[in-house]
C-alpha cells in the first residue's frame, strides 16, 4: 500500500489497479476521435459572432472555393430532421440550422466538410454571415432578461424547500447574518475535445463520440433523424474527461450525421477549444442571498436561501441546489426560493456536482460567517447543528457520518493548532489562514442492465453500456464480478461505452458505481446459483452440500467445511462451456415503467431526498490552509485534508483519486475558474486554456484524503454511495474561510483573486 | 489555417534575401506575406486562429551560423544567439550566477515544454494575448487598423495601465524583455540593407495611433543576437512575477530589478515593469527616486508611486496599479537583501 493506494479499512475494497491504466498511459486506449475509419472527411464548424438576432444572409462562396471542400451543411439542410429537445438527453432545444434565429454567441451557422482537417478549418473561417442583430442581454444585470420562478420548470426541481415559520424565527433570532454570494460561469474544458464521427452503412448509423449516455443518445438521435433506434449505435469506449459536459447530446451530432449521409462518406468533426464554449453546456452563473438566524447557544433557528441562475432564452435549465442546502443542518425553519433569469446565452448544463457546488459554496460561507458572528469554532458550530432528521421532510438519514469526517479530518489537519484570531498566523511575509467546510452529495441509483459470462476456464466478461469517464467504473465493475465469481482480476474483461451493450443509465449524478455494481452483482449471483445447484447436485463434485453455504474462491466452488470443486469440473458436470446471465437492476421505489424507460434511454433516478424511507447523502469535511503574500496578495494552497464517508468503498485507489481530483477542482473553483463575458455583446471572451485557468499538477502541493468507514444497507444492494462529485463540494468555501482567517476579508464572489485582496 | 509555403533557408543572408522586398521598411513584419518562424509557439498559434496569415514561412531553425545557437559569457557581457531556446538560457548556471534576473525572467515564463521549443528571438517578439486581438470577429486596431478597440470598454482585466493610447491598451506579456530593457541590452539586427544594433528599449513601439506597428523591425530584418552588458548591478538582480496561477500564467504584474548598492544606499537602480504596460517598460522615474537613497520600505514605496504616476486604468484593471506598486516594493526589498 502507498499513498495512492490507501489500505482498505472496514467495508472498503482493495485498491485494485485500473484495468485500463496501462492502455491509457501508453496511448493505446482508443478515444472516439482516434477510431480509424476509411475514407473519412473532416468537418469544421462556423459559428455566430453575435448573441441575438437573425442570420439575414450566409456567404459560403469563399469557403466553397477552398480546395478540398466537399460540402457545406447549413440552413435548410436539416429540414427533414426533427428539432433537438431540451432535457436529460438533449442539451438544448435550439436547433441551430433549423432556424436562422441566433440565440447565443457561438451558435452553429454551418458545418464545412472537406478532404482534410486544415481545409475544413480554413473554409469554416471563411464562412461569413450578415446579421440583423439586436442588443443582447448577457447576464443578471442586463436589460431585457426575463425572470421566473424555477420551481416546477424542471422535473428534477419540483418545488422550493420550506419548513417551519421562517419569518417568525428570523424576526426572533438573536444573531443574524444576511449576505450575498455569487459564482461565475464555468466551462468544463475537458482535455479531450468534443468530437463526432458519423459512419453510415446503408441505413445503419454509427456515431463515435465521447458520451456519458450512449443509450439515451441512441434514442434521441434516432428521433431527430427519424430512424429506428435499432439502426443507431453510439460508441464511446474511453472518455478523456467529461464532468457532465458529455452527458446531454448537443445539436452537432445530428448535423455531422446529416453531413455524412449527404456526401456518402464518414465525417469526423473535432470541435476546437474556442468553439466548445458556445456549442457545449457550462455551469450556470448563480447568485445567492442567505439569511441565517441563530441563538447565542449557536443553534440555528432560521435559514433562508434565495438564489438566481442564468439560463438561455428557450430552456429552463435549473441548478436548484437548495434541495441539498435546505437539508444540511438542523435549522429550525427553512425558506428557499430559486429564480431563473433567461438571457441571450447558450443553455447551461450539468457540471460536476451541478447543484451542490455553487449552492453549498454559499451555505458554507454563511456558516463560517455565522460561526464568526457567534464567536464559535466553525467545527463546533457544525457539531451543534447536526440534525437527527432532515429538516424538510422529517425523514431519517440512511446514514450520516459528517461529524466523524470532521473529527478525523481536523485531527489529521491539526485544526487545534489554529489561532482563531484573524491575521494572527504568519510565516515571514506570508499570512497563513485555515478554513473548513462541509461536502455533501445525494446518493442515487438508476435502473441498469448488465450481462456477465463465466467460462469453464474462469474467464469472465462483463458487458454494460455504462461509461468509463475516468472514474474507474470499468475496473470497479470488474472487481465486483471478480469478487462474486471468485476469479482474479487477470481473468476479467469489461466492455462499456457502446449502445449495443445492455443499457445503463447516464453516467451522471454519481450513480454509476451503485447502479452498475448492483446490476453486475445480480448477474453474477444468478451465475453463482446455477453453479452451486450443479456443484451440489446428485453425483456432482460437492453432492449434498447446501446451496446457501457455498461460495466461489480461486476458481473453485468451496463449502464452509473446506471441501472444494474446481470450476472446470463443475462445468464438466453441467456439460456447458460457459454460463451467461443478463440482469436488470431497478432501485427500490422504481416505477413499474422504470425498466422499460431504461431501454428508451431515460434514466429514472432514485435516492437523494426523494425516497420514502430515508434521505440518502454522502458527506465529507474539508480543511484547507492558504498562504497569502502580505505585499502582493497572491493566494497559494499548500495543503488540504478531506475526510469522506460514502458507504462501501469499492476500491480505495479509485475512490481516493476521485476525491483528490474533486478537491483540486475545488481549488480551481475557489481561485481560478471563470468564463468572462463581454457584457455589451453577451459573448465569451476567454475561450481558451491560456485565459481560462485551471490548476495543474505543479500548483498542487499536499492533498490528503481520509476514507471514513461507513456501512449503509439502505442505499442500494451494493451498499455504495457515489463519491465522484463529492470532493469538489465545499472546497471553495473552505478556501474562502481560510482567506478570511488570513486577511479579515470576506470574499463572497468567486473566484477569489488578487483583485479582491489588493485594494 | 490557410495554406502556406514553408521554406528552410540555410544562412542568415539567404533568409533575408528571401524575405527582402523593396517596401520592407514600411511593412511591419507581422503584416508581411513572408514571415520568419522558429519555435512557432506564438506564430503558429496565431496562424491557427486566423490572426496571422502569412503566405510563406521561413524556418530559421536551419540557419547554419553556430553563433545563432550560442550563449557567450564574457567578463563584461552576455551574448545570446537568437535561436537559443528559452529553456537553455534559463538553465544556464553561469547566466544565473552572473545575472539572476535574466535566468528568472525565463524560468518563470511559460512552461517547460514551451521553453524547450521557444527561441529568445521569438520570445522578445511575441505578440499580445489580448483576447479581442486573438479572436478575429472582434474589432481590433492592432489586427485591423481603424476597426476600433473592443477591449477599451470590454473585458480588460489583463490589459495595460502604462503606455496605453486611445487606440490600444494591449499588454506586452513577455518576461525576458523586462530584464533586457532594465539592463540596457542591445539587439543585433541583419537585413538586406545591412547590419545594425539597436538598444532593446528601441525595439518595441508604444501603440500610439498605430498599434499594428509593434517593433522597429522591417519586414525583411532578422534578429541575430541579444547582448546584455554586465556591471556592478548584474549579480544583485531579481525578477518577481505575480500571477493568478502559481505554476504558469502570464504576469498580472512583474518587476525586473537590478541594484548597485553602496552599503544601504543605492548607487544606481535598474527597474522594469511587466504585465502592466504596452511595451517592455523601463521605470526610470522610479530609478531616479532611489538614486543615492537608503533603500527601505518607505523609499521603495516612493519609487513605486513614481513608477505608476501616469498609470491609466480601465474598468477591470485598476487593481494592477496597487498590485504593480507592491510588486515593485517587494522586488526592491528582496533584491536589496540579496548578496551583492
Ligand atoms: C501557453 C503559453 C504560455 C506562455 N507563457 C509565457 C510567459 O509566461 N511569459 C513569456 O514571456 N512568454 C510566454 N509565452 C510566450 C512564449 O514565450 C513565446 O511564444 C515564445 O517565446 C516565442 O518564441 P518562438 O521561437 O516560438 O517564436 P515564433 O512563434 O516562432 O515567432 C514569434 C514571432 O517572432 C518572429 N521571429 C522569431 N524569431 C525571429 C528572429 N530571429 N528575427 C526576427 N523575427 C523573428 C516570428 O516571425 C514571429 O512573428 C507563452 C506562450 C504560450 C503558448
Ligand atoms: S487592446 Fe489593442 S489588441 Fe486589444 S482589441 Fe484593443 S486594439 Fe486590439
Amino acid at each position: 500500500m502507498n499513498q495512492a493506494a490507501p489500505a482498505p479499512r472496514e467495508n472498503q475494497g482493495d485498491p485494485v489497479v485500473r484495468i485500463d491504466a496501462r492502455l491509457k498511459v501508453t496511448g493505446q486506449a482508443g478515444y472516439p476521435a482516434d477510431i480509424v475509419t476509411a475514407n473519412v472527411a473532416y468537418g469544421a464548424l462556423a459559428t455566430s459572432s453575435i448573441a441575438r438576432g437573425k442570420v439575414s444572409e450566409l456567404h459560403t462562396k469563399d469557403a466553397n472555393a477552398v480546395p478540398g471542400v466537399l460540402d457545406i451543411v447549413t440552413y435548410g439542410d436539416l429540414d427533414k430532421t426533427d428539432m433537438p429537445k431540451f432535457g436529460n438527453t438533449g442539451a438544448s432545444s435550439i436547433g441551430p440550422l433549423h432556424d436562422k434565429t441566433v440565440f447565443h454567441d457561438g451558435q452553429i451557422i454551418a458545418l464545412v466538410v472537406a478532404e482534410t482537417f486544415e481545409a475544413a478549418e480554413e473554409a469554416a473561417m471563411l464562412v461569413r454571415a450578415d446579421y440583423e442583430d439586436e442588443r443582447p442581454s448577457a447576464s443578471f444585470d442586463s436589460k431585457g432578461v426575463k425572470m421566473e420562478p424555477a420551481a416546477g420548470k424542471s422535473p428534477m426541481f419540483k418545488e422550493d424547500a420550506k419548513a417551519g415559520d421562517f419569518d417568525a424565527a428570523w424576526a426572533d433570532a438573536t444573531v443574524k447574518i444576511d449576505e450575498k454570494y455569487s459564482t461565475p460561469t464555468q466551462h468544463h474544458n475537458p482535455i479531450e475535445l468534443f468530437s463526432t464521427t458519423a459512419i453510415w452503412q446503408g441505413d445503419q448509423l454509427t456515431i463515435h463520440e465521447p458520451s456519458q449516455n450512449v443509450t439515451g443518445w441512441k434514442v434521441e438521435l434516432a428521433r431527430q433523424l427519424k430512424l429506428d433506434p435499432a439502426n443507431v449505435r453510439i460508441v464511446s469506449p474511453y472518455i478523456g474527461g467529461a464532468f457532465g459536459s458529455k452527458g446531454p447530446m448537443t445539436a452537432r451530432t445530428a448535423i455531422v450525421a446529416v453531413a455524412a449521409r449527404r456526401i456518402g462518406r464518414p465525417v469526423r468533426c473535432v470541435v476546437n477549444r474556442m468553439q466548445a464554449f458556445g456549442t457545449q453546456t457550462y455551469r450556470a452563473e448563480t447568485r445567492h442571498r442567505i439569511r441565517m438566524g441563530a441563538g447565542k447557544d449557536g443553534r440555528i433557528t432560521a435559514f433562508g436561501h434565495e438564489a438566481w441562475e442564468v439560463t438561455s432564452r428557450p430552456d429552463p435549465y435549473v441548478v436548484g441546489g437548495t434541495s441539498a442546502t435546505a437539508r444540511m443542518y438542523d435549522y429550525g425553519s427553512v425558506l428557499t426560493h430559486v429564480s431563473l433569469v433567461h438571457a441571450d446565452r447558450n443553455t447551461p448544463g450539468y457540471m460536476r456536482s451541478p447543484p451542490e457546488t455553487p449552492y453549498v459554496y454559499a451555505l458554507e460561507n454563511a456558516m463560517d460567517e455565522m460561526a464568526v458572528a457567534l464567536g464559535m469554532d466553525p467545527v463546533e458550530f457544525r457539531r451543534i447543528n447536526e440534525p437527527e432528521k432532515e429538516p424538510i421532510g422529517g425523514k431519517p438519514f440512511s446514514s450520516r457520518s459528517l461529524i466523524k469526517c470532521y473529527d478525523q479530518a481536523s485531527e489529521a489537519f491539526g485544526w487545534s493548532k489554529r489561532d482563531p484570531r484573524v491575521g494572527s498566523m504568519r510565516d515571514g511575509d506570508w499570512l497563513v489562514g485555515m478554513g473548513c467546510a462541509t461536502a455533501i452529495y445525494p446518493t442515487a441509483a438508476a435502473p441498469c442492465a448488465a450481462r456477465v459470462r463465466l467460462t469453464a476456464d474462469g474467464e469472465v466478461r462483463v458487458q454494460c453500456g455504462s461509461h468509463e469517464i475516468g472514474t474507474g467504473v470499468r475496473t470497479i465493475a470488474g472487481q465486483m464480478a471478480a469478487e462474486r465469481l471468485g476469479v482474479g482480476m487477470d481473468k476479467i474483461s469489461v466492455e462499456m461505452g457502446d449502445s449495443a451493450l445492455p443499457p445503463a443509465p447516464v453516467s451522471g449524478g454519481s450513480i454509476s458505481t451503485a447502479s452498475v455494481c448492483s446490476a453486475v452483482m445480480k448477474a453474477c449471483d444468478a451465475i453463482r446459483e446455477k453453479l452451486f445447484a450443479a456443484a451440489a447436485g446428485k453425483g456432482a463434485p460437492l453432492a449434498g452440500s447446501a446451496n446457501a453455504k457455498l461460495d466461489l474462491k480461486d476458481e473453485e466452488v468451496v463449502t464452509e467445511t473446506g471441501k472444494s470443486a474446481k470450476l472446470a469440473d463443475v462445468f464438466k458436470a453441467m456439460q456447458v462451456g460457459a454460463i451467461e446471465e443478463y440482469a436488470e437492476f431497478a432501485p427500490k421505489g422504481s416505477s413499474p415503467e422504470a425498466l422499460r424507460k431504461l431501454y428508451a434511454g431515460q434514466s429514472e433516478f432514485h435516492g437523494g431526498e426523494n425516497d420514502e424511507d430515508s434521505v440518502k447523502y454522502a458527506f465529507g469535511a474539508e480543511f484547507v490552509e492558504v498562504r497569502i503574500n502580505s505585499y502582493t496578495r497572491e493566494i497559494r494552497v499548500p495543503r488540504m485534508v478531506g475526510a469522506f464517508a460514502a458507504g462501501r468503498i469499492m476500491n480505495t485507489r479509485t475512490a481516493r483519486s476521485q476525491l483528490i481530483g474533486g478537491m483540486i477542482w475545488g481549488i480551481g473553483q475557489a481561485l481560478h475558474e471563470a468564463t468572462e463575458i463581454d457584457q455589451r455583446h453577451a459573448r465569451y471572451v476567454n475561450r481558451d486554456l491560456q485565459d481560462y485557468l485551471v490548476p495543474v499538477n505543479a500548483d498542487i502541493k499536499q492533498v490528503d484524503v481520509i476514507l471514513v468507514p461507513e456501512i449503509d444497507h439502505q442505499v442500494n444492494p451494493a451498499g455504495v454511495k457515489g463519491l465522484g462529485e463529492l470532493g469538489n463540494v465545499g472546497t471553495a468555501a473552505a478556501v474562502a474561510s481560510a482567506v478570511y482567517h488570513a486577511t479579515g476579508k470576506r470574499i463572497r464572489d468567486l473566484p477569489i483573486r488578487i483583485d479582491d485582496l489588493i485594494g | 489555417m490557410r495554406p502556406f509555403v514553408y521554406e528552410r533557408p540555410t544562412s542568415v543572408s539567404t533568409a533575408i534575401a528571401m524575405a527582402s522586398r523593396p517596401d520592407a521598411v514600411h511593412v511591419p513584419p507581422t503584416g508581411a506575406d513572408t514571415q520568419f518562424i522558429v519555435g512557432g509557439t506564438n506564430l503558429a498559434d496565431y496562424m491557427k486562429l486566423g490572426v496571422a496569415r502569412p503566405e510563406r514561412l521561413l524556418d530559421l531553425n536551419t540557419l547554419a551560423e553556430p553563433a545563432l545557437r550560442q550563449i557567450r559569457i564574457d567578463d563584461d557581457k552576455i551574448r545570446f544567439g537568437a535561436l537559443v531556446r528559452m529553456g537553455e538560457a534559463a538553465d544556464n548556471n553561469d547566466v544565473r550566477r552572473r545575472c539572476p534576473v535574466l535566468a528568472d525572467s525565463l524560468k518563470f515564463a511559460a512552461s517547460g515544454q514551451l521553453r524547450n521549443m521557444a527561441s529568445l528571438g521569438g520570445n522578445v517578439l511575441q505578440r499580445t494575448r489580448c483576447e479581442y486581438f486573438r479572436e478575429i470577429s472582434w474589432p481590433c486596431n492592432k489586427r485591423e487598423p481603424g476597426s476600433g478597440c473592443a477591449a477599451m470598454e470590454g473585458s480588460n482585466r489583463q490589459h495595460a495601465v502604462l503606455g496605453t493610447s486611445d487606440a490600444c491598451i494591449a499588454t506586452y506579456h513577455g518576461d525576458f524583455a523586462q530584464a533586457l530593457v532594465a539592463l540596457d541590452a542591445t539587439v543585433d539586427v541583419e537585413g538586406p540593407r545591412g547590419r545594425r544594433t539597436l538598444t532593446f528599449a528601441k525595439l518595441h513601439k508604444r501603440p500610439g495611433e498605430t498599434p499594428d506597428i509593434e517593433t522597429d523591425l522591417a519586414a525583411d530584418e532578422l534578429i541575430t543576437a541579444i547582448e546584455v552588458p554586465l556591471a556592478q548591478w548584474s549579480s544583485r538582480s531579481r525578477y518577481l512575477k505575480i500571477r493568478d496561477r502559481e505554476s504558469y500564467a502570464f504576469a498580472l504584474a512583474s518587476a525586473a530589478v537590478a541594484l548597485d548598492m553602496d552599503g544601504e544606499t543605492v548607487r544606481s537602480a535598474r527597474i522594469a515593469l511587466g504585465g502592466v504596460a504596452t511595451v517592455p517598460w523601463r521605470a526610470r522615474e522610479a530609478e531616479d527616486v532611489l538614486q543615492g537613497k537608503v533603500l527601505d520600505e518607505a523609499t521603495a514605496q516612493e519609487a513605486a508611486e513614481a513608477a505608476f504616476a501616469d498609470a491609466r486604468p480601465r474598468e477591470h484593471n485598476a487593481f494592477k496599479i496597487p498590485l504593480g506598486k507592491r510588486t515593485l516594493v517587494r522586488a526592491l526589498l528582496e533584491t536589496r537583501d540579496m548578496k551583492g
